[in-house]
């Protein structure tokens, strides 16, 4: 779906979301809320000053708006795969987006993010997962790396992945698996704005992805290693 | 008496680095807390699925630790790695020991265990910050063969402070995957010294991407894991802006850089060549002045 | 090609005492060991698996030359195998048996 379509689906009473190449800057109103939005679109490729942008974005609603909510609208390729990225240090530059994300969190914003076209790795990492409520529209593509990619680091060869991304749910790369392993909080489809309104009256600033997979049967033995390590001896 | 830190296996690092003794391990390999998703690869699982866990002392200090075997898988987080990783962070958050040490050893997701491997590796970021903000500083040592990558390089980057050695490297892409979809020109994942260039330790340090820079060896790597803990940690705002102005100067100067001796270069270094051969007290004496302020960590 | 798993028992070792040991890392061509204390009336028991299939003949020669090596018993021995020659895992089962019974007195 195009990203001006989820806007005005989300924000029914109007927003000013502005593109800027690849990135989404803006605000919306949804209910009695006012939120900031910050996103990308054009399945784009993050690199460092893309990632830069976006916690520019998030440590300007720190400063200039108390206690506003932070929705992103993820729509990425991943992590942007080139020489000088690599030299410059994007995973620092990723890590600080996500810093900024939590200290947002902690200082009272809610956080929400919507997958409304792809999110991979590394571009996902950064700012969507790091939400309180992460949801996706049920046509979401969700993965790791490409499969030529993954074929070449694993030695599996891409027909066995691709027959695996079919049967399993750990490899699939749909967003009902996200769901079902805890990654995701919700699938989002009809009233968009209703489902965002819900998720702003619920959000719960602790990791729950764990609890969740295993009540959904995708991730059975997270919560359990942790529990058993907070008890062991 | 001390080993090499590269050539030290995890629980080997653990031995040679933590107070004589003072290792108590958690969900140990006879409990067999093992992977459930390797066996439909025919991948056979490790009893602790690649990472030991527990707690001792350095220095006297009380820590909670995290080892990644490098040789297991090249140190890949999956579901059941990342839970025990997830683990020591909350148990720091209850327990509040001086410090969680992550010894990293990564290529990041487990790409075996794909879907979970990334969700696990999202849940190690957010526990790392929930531990500072909780007040335990983590501390990140990477000097082992297979670096630290993927999901993790990020990771390392929400800890406290990072301590490399030259042999380390710390980066998100691997230059193989960078190639593969790029192309040799781009990135050639074979020419060891661009590598090195590019995500080595003497680079990452030039850059402000590590805080410490230490030989490789464990008791070099446990001075400086003192060090660190003795520092503190500085988790908040003012940190963060600090980070952001950083990391804008960087890009700002370096953007145009097309190899990391060109970024040398503009940090005052006439002769960037000679780096790769100078010993790590010399490189670290020529670094004065001629290195970018730091941003990970309390600076 | 699946995963296999053979599983070996000797009788009329000498019941050895030690520590819960783990030796090797489970890396290609590689293997790990594990040596745990158990209650079997002298007996060794081994398990092993391994992702190389077939070779259960080689597995049963090198676990007989071990148990004839060191008459260990009362001990459980783990295996998870990742392609290692014999000579490596005779290496290893050695290396495995003598941390685990730890520093002898002379």
């Amino acid at each position: 779906m195009e990203w001006q379509k989820v806007a005005s689906q989300l924000f029914p009473s109007g927003h000013q979301i502005r593109q800027d190449s690849d990135l989404l800057l803006g605000e919306g109103r949804c209910g009695k809320h006012t939120v900031a939005v910050i996103g990308t679109t054009n399945h784009t490729e993050v690199g460092v000053e893309l990632a830069l942008a976006m916690a520019t974005a998030v440590l300007d609603v720190i400063r200039n708006h108390p206690a506003r909510p932070i929705v992103f609208l993820v729509d990425t390729s991943g992590q942007r795969l080139r020489h000088r990225d690599e030299m410059l240090g994007l995973n620092g530059y990723m890590a600080h987006l996500a810093k900024c994300v939590e200290m947002a969190r902690r200082r009272g914003h809610a956080i929400i993010s919507l997958v409304y076209e792809q999110a991979l790795s590394g571009g996902f990492l950064a700012n969507g997962m790091m939400a309180d409520v992460c949801a996706a529209l049920p046509e979401a593509e969700i993965r790791v790396m490409g499969l030529p990619a993954m074929a070449r680091v694993t030695r599996i060869s891409e027909e066995r992945l691709t027959e695996l991304s079919k049967s399993s749910p750990v490899f699939a790369p749909g967003a009902k698996n996200y769901l079902k392993m805890g990654g995701l909080d919700a699938l989002w489809e009809g009233d968009l704005s209703a489902c965002l309104t819900d998720a702003l009256e619920q959000v719960d600033a602790s990791d729950h992805r764990r609890k969740r997979g295993l009540e959904r049967g995708g991730r059975l033995l997270a919560e359990p290693v942790v529990n058993r390590v907070l008890t062991d001896s | 008496m001390s080993g090499s830190y590269y050539e030290s296996s995890a629980r080997a690092r653990i031995t040679g680095m933590l107070d004589a003794g003072s290792f108590h391990e958690w969900l140990t390999a006879a409990e067999r807390v093992t992977s459930p998703h390797l066996a439909i690869l025919e991948q056979p699982a490790a009893f602790d699925d690649g990472v030991i866990i527990g707690q001792g002392s350095i220095s006297g200090k009380q820590i909670f630790i995290a080892a990644q075997e490098g040789g297991f898988m090249g140190g890949a987080v999956g579901e059941v790695h990342g839970a025990k990783i997830v683990g020591v962070l909350e148990r720091a958050v209850r327990d509040h020991p001086a410090a969680v040490l992550l010894l990293l050893e990564t290529g990041g997701v487990r790409l075996q265990e794909a879907n979970a491997g990334l969700i696990a590796v999202s849940e190690v970021m957010r526990s790392i910050l929930s531990a500072r903000a909780a007040g335990v500083p983590v501390i990140v040592a990477i000097g082992g063969q297979y670096g630290c990558f993927g999901g993790m390089g990020i990771a390392s980057r929400c800890a406290t402070a990072i301590i490399m050695s030259e042999e380390g490297r710390l980066g998100l892409s691997g230059p193989e995957v960078i190639e593969t979809v790029r192309g040799v020109e781009e990135y050639d994942s074979r020419d060891r010294a661009l590598v090195w260039r590019t995500v080595g330790g003497k680079h990452r340090y030039l850059l402000g991407e590590c805080d410490i820079i230490v030989p490789d060896s464990m008791d070099d790597f446990q001075h400086a894991i003192t060090a660190c803990i003795n520092k503190g940690d500085d988790w908040s705002l003012a940190a963060l802006e600090r980070e952001h102005q950083l990391l804008s100067k960087r890009v700002k100067h370096f953007g145009e850089c097309k190899d990391g001796r060109d970024i040398w270069r503009e940090l005052g270094w006439s002769d960037p060549d000679a780096i790769a051969m100078m010993g790590n007290d010399e490189f670290i004496a020529a670094a004065q002045g001629r290195r970018a302020k730091q941003t990970a960590g309390g600076s | 090609m699946t995963m296999e798993n053979l599983k070996y028992r000797f009788d009329g070792g000498k019941p050895t005492q030690g520590a819960t040991t783990i030796v090797g890392v489970l890396g290609s061509g590689n293997l790990e060991v594990m040596v745990e204390p158990a209650t079997l009336g002298g007996a060794c028991e081994i398990e092993v698996s391994t992702a190389a299939n077939g070779f259960g003949e080689i597995w049963q020669a090198v676990m007989k030359d071990f148990f004839a090596r060191h008459h260990a018993g009362d001990i459980r021995i783990s295996v998870n195998d990742a392609g290692a020659t014999p000579a490596i895992v005779s290496l290893r089962l050695d290396q495995a048996i003598e941390t685990y019974k730890g520093p002898q007195k002379k």
